[in-house]
């Protein structure tokens, strides 16, 4: 057990280096260099720019260059953020938790939406509430994430009134409310962009959900059970839905990509102040080094998230503990 | 541009032609036909396919189906964010640009953009898979290494940041790196596949008759191997188009005035409260192509699956 959880994280060290280099490349690659965007203008002395590129060390050889970058990472120094005119570290420090709790609570509601749906959907197999609602999921897994939190934007927050339009929380009243007021007011927030992400993601567990529940309902041991004389309800929820969650950890696992990616356009239309959206304002600012490091913080996410995913089958699981 | 409409569409004229020709002059038991049959049985899959050649023909007769220019802007004081009405079934832009001559337009960058990069990452995809496969052993597994490292990079992040760092990108490089990004599942699907028709009996026959390797790969492994690509294309290109348009929504994928549907739908997004038709109607039509080519690769994978008797 312990030894497969130490050889997953050496494979997901692994991985970082890889990512962490490609996405160094990737910055040498580009045309102009970290402080081009600032300091490339015609009204910039030409000593002044050979000085700072000094200062930052863009006139060394590639691979010194490289060898600083890794250093740099494992202290998780990203570099300095000129349109921010702060670190890296620090721009990401103050938006990363915000982008964490609207996947936590998205996460959840995709998982609790999903699996209740693919339940209900292999109660129903075959007849027509299983037909419509697997129709209907495929209509929300078919839609592009930005244009959903549009629709709902505009429905919900325009048309109907009923949420707030964007931000975290109100940006008048807030200061003068208090304690479980703020919370009912950032909860009140959170409802749109949150359940926007939880829509996409819950349309695919639910089809993940429902292939597995009725992958499980054709073993022999289900047919024992009904043998037996066991109630169907009680095959269901005892025998079946047992086995077929164990496939669905897996997919916490490969969700967080999609809900990392999801988060970029929601938090856009939403205007909600995390990863997502420094992301997309760093696209206009050119911003170098926040951009990558936006990339990796990301990736080393999915590779947490997967290493967790691939513990907690280890742990739920016994046949996979014994290999 | 006109020269990528013209080659996405004989590349998908292509590839249902030759399905349909081996599916035809086979005899009556092989697999293609009977997978033809299927997916003719299969009504959603079949509506699928004849909305999806329904889209194509739209979007080849866009210059004759648009009733307006897709970039005239006849007059930007009176004509300008009209709601929807008989002249102009979608409203038209602030720009005073008509939305429905603008969707048949953008229906065929966004397609072509979409048929194109996936021909890419098809191409790759196998060729990738089909070699860690068949060589094995280490090879093999740096190799797939290398993918689950790939497969960690949020796909729209990292085209979000090399895009914006290359901005502007020209249309040709769009597709590359959509391409480029979007073949590592392929990879994976192919070199399953490999692995285990590597040790089948046929394999070993034929090389017990002193095949070589390219031609054990060329006549004997890839053609069993097409199936789940066919599939994995399907729903890679739905997946394609979504990326496209949320690249295009941030303005760093295909860029004005070329319209393609995700960067209609920014033209309306911070006017969303009030001129709610923009945005939209290109929306619709990113939802009703991405799902029937979802349904279409469902059908496929049903249909295409040898395992599946009929009865």
């Amino acid at each position: 057990m312990l030894r497969l959880l130490l050889r997953r994280a050496a494979h997901g060290v692994l991985i970082i280096w890889l990512v962490a280099t490609a996405t160094f490349f990737l910055l040498h690659l580009a045309p102009g260099d970290p402080i081009a965007a600032s300091l490339d203008s015609p009204l910039t002395p030409p000593a002044v720019r050979t000085h700072y590129r000094h200062v930052y060390g863009l006139d060394q050889p590639l691979s010194v260059q490289y060898g600083r970058w890794l250093v740099m990472m494992t202290h998780g120094d990203f570099g300095f953020s000129f349109p921010h005119r702060r670190p890296v570290s620090a721009v990401i420090a103050s938006a990363l938790p915000n982008t964490l709790l609207l996947m936590g609570v998205a996460l959840v509601l995709a998982f609790a939406a999903g699996i209740a749906l693919g339940i209900i959907q292999a109660r129903h197999r075959g007849r027509p509430l299983d037909w419509s609602l697997g129709l209907g999921s495929l209509f929300f897994y078919s839609m592009p994430d930005f244009w959903l939190a549009l629709m709902l934007l505009f429905l919900f927050a325009f048309v109907w009134r009923l949420f707030p339009v964007t931000g975290m929380f109100d940006p008048v009243m807030y200061p003068y409310y208090g304690f479980w007021q703020r919370i009912g007011d950032r909860l009140w927030h959170l409802v749109l962009p949150a359940c926007t992400l939880a829509l996409l993601s819950a349309a695919a567990i639910a089809r993940f959900q429902r292939a597995a529940l009725l992958d499980v309902a054709g073993e022999d041991f289900v047919l024992t059970a009904r043998a037996k004389g066991v109630t169907e309800r009680r095959v269901l929820m005892h025998h079946v839905l047992r086995n077929a969650l164990l496939p669905v950890i897996t997919l916490f696992g490969l969700a967080l990509p999609v809900l990392l990616g999801g988060s970029v356009f929601i938090e856009k239309v939403f205007s909600w102040p995390g990863m997502g959206l420094l992301t997309v304002e760093a696209i206009g600012t050119r911003d170098y080094p926040l951009l990558c490091a936006a990339v990796v913080i990301a990736s080393v996410l999915v590779i947490a998230g997967s290493f967790i995913a691939d513990a907690l089958y280890a742990v739920v699981d016994p046949r996979v503990r014994l290999e | 541009m006109h020269t990528l409409v013209w080659i996405a569409a004989a590349v998908l004229t292509t590839l249902i032609c030759g399905a349909v020709a081996r599916a035809g002059d086979a005899d009556s038991g092989s697999p293609w036909r009977v997978a033809l049959t299927r997916l003719r049985d299969n009504h959603v899959a079949f509506l699928a396919l004849c909305v999806i050649v329904g889209l194509l023909v739209m979007a080849v007769l866009a210059p004759w189906l648009a009733p307006y220019s897709p970039i005239a802007q006849p007059d930007i004081v009176r004509l300008k964010n009209l709601p929807p009405s008989l002249a102009h079934p979608f409203g038209t832009d602030f720009a005073s640009r008509d939305v429905f001559s603008r969707a048949l337009y953008g229906a065929r960058v966004s397609l072509s953009v979409a048929l194109l990069a996936i021909v890419v990452s098809a191409s790759v995809g196998t060729a990738y898979g089909a070699i860690a496969g068949y060589v094995g052993g280490n090879v093999d597994t740096i190799m797939m290494r290398l993918i689950d490292a790939a497969l960690s990079v949020p796909r729209i992040l990292l085209l979000i940041a090399v895009l914006a760092l290359w901005a502007p990108v020209p249309l040709p490089v769009l597709i590359l790196l959509l391409g480029l990004t979007g073949w590592f599942g392929v990879s994976r699907v192919v070199r399953a596949q490999v692995l285990s028709l590597r040790e089948r009996d046929m394999v070993v026959a034929a090389r017990a008759l002193g095949a070589s390797d390219r031609q054990i790969l060329w006549r004997h492994i890839l053609p069993n191997v097409l199936s789940p690509v066919i599939v994995s294309i399907t729903l890679g290109i739905a997946n394609v188009l979504i990326v496209e348009a949320g690249l295009s929504y941030l303005g760093v994928g295909v860029r004005p005035p070329a319209a393609s549907w995700g960067n209609m739908i920014l033209d309306g997004a911070d006017e969303i409260a009030s001129l709610w038709w923009i945005s939209t109607f290109p929306g619709l039509a990113i939802v009703i192509t991405v799902m029937a080519f979802n349904l279409l690769g469902d059908g496929l994978r049903d249909a295409l699956d040898p395992r599946q008797v009929d009865g």
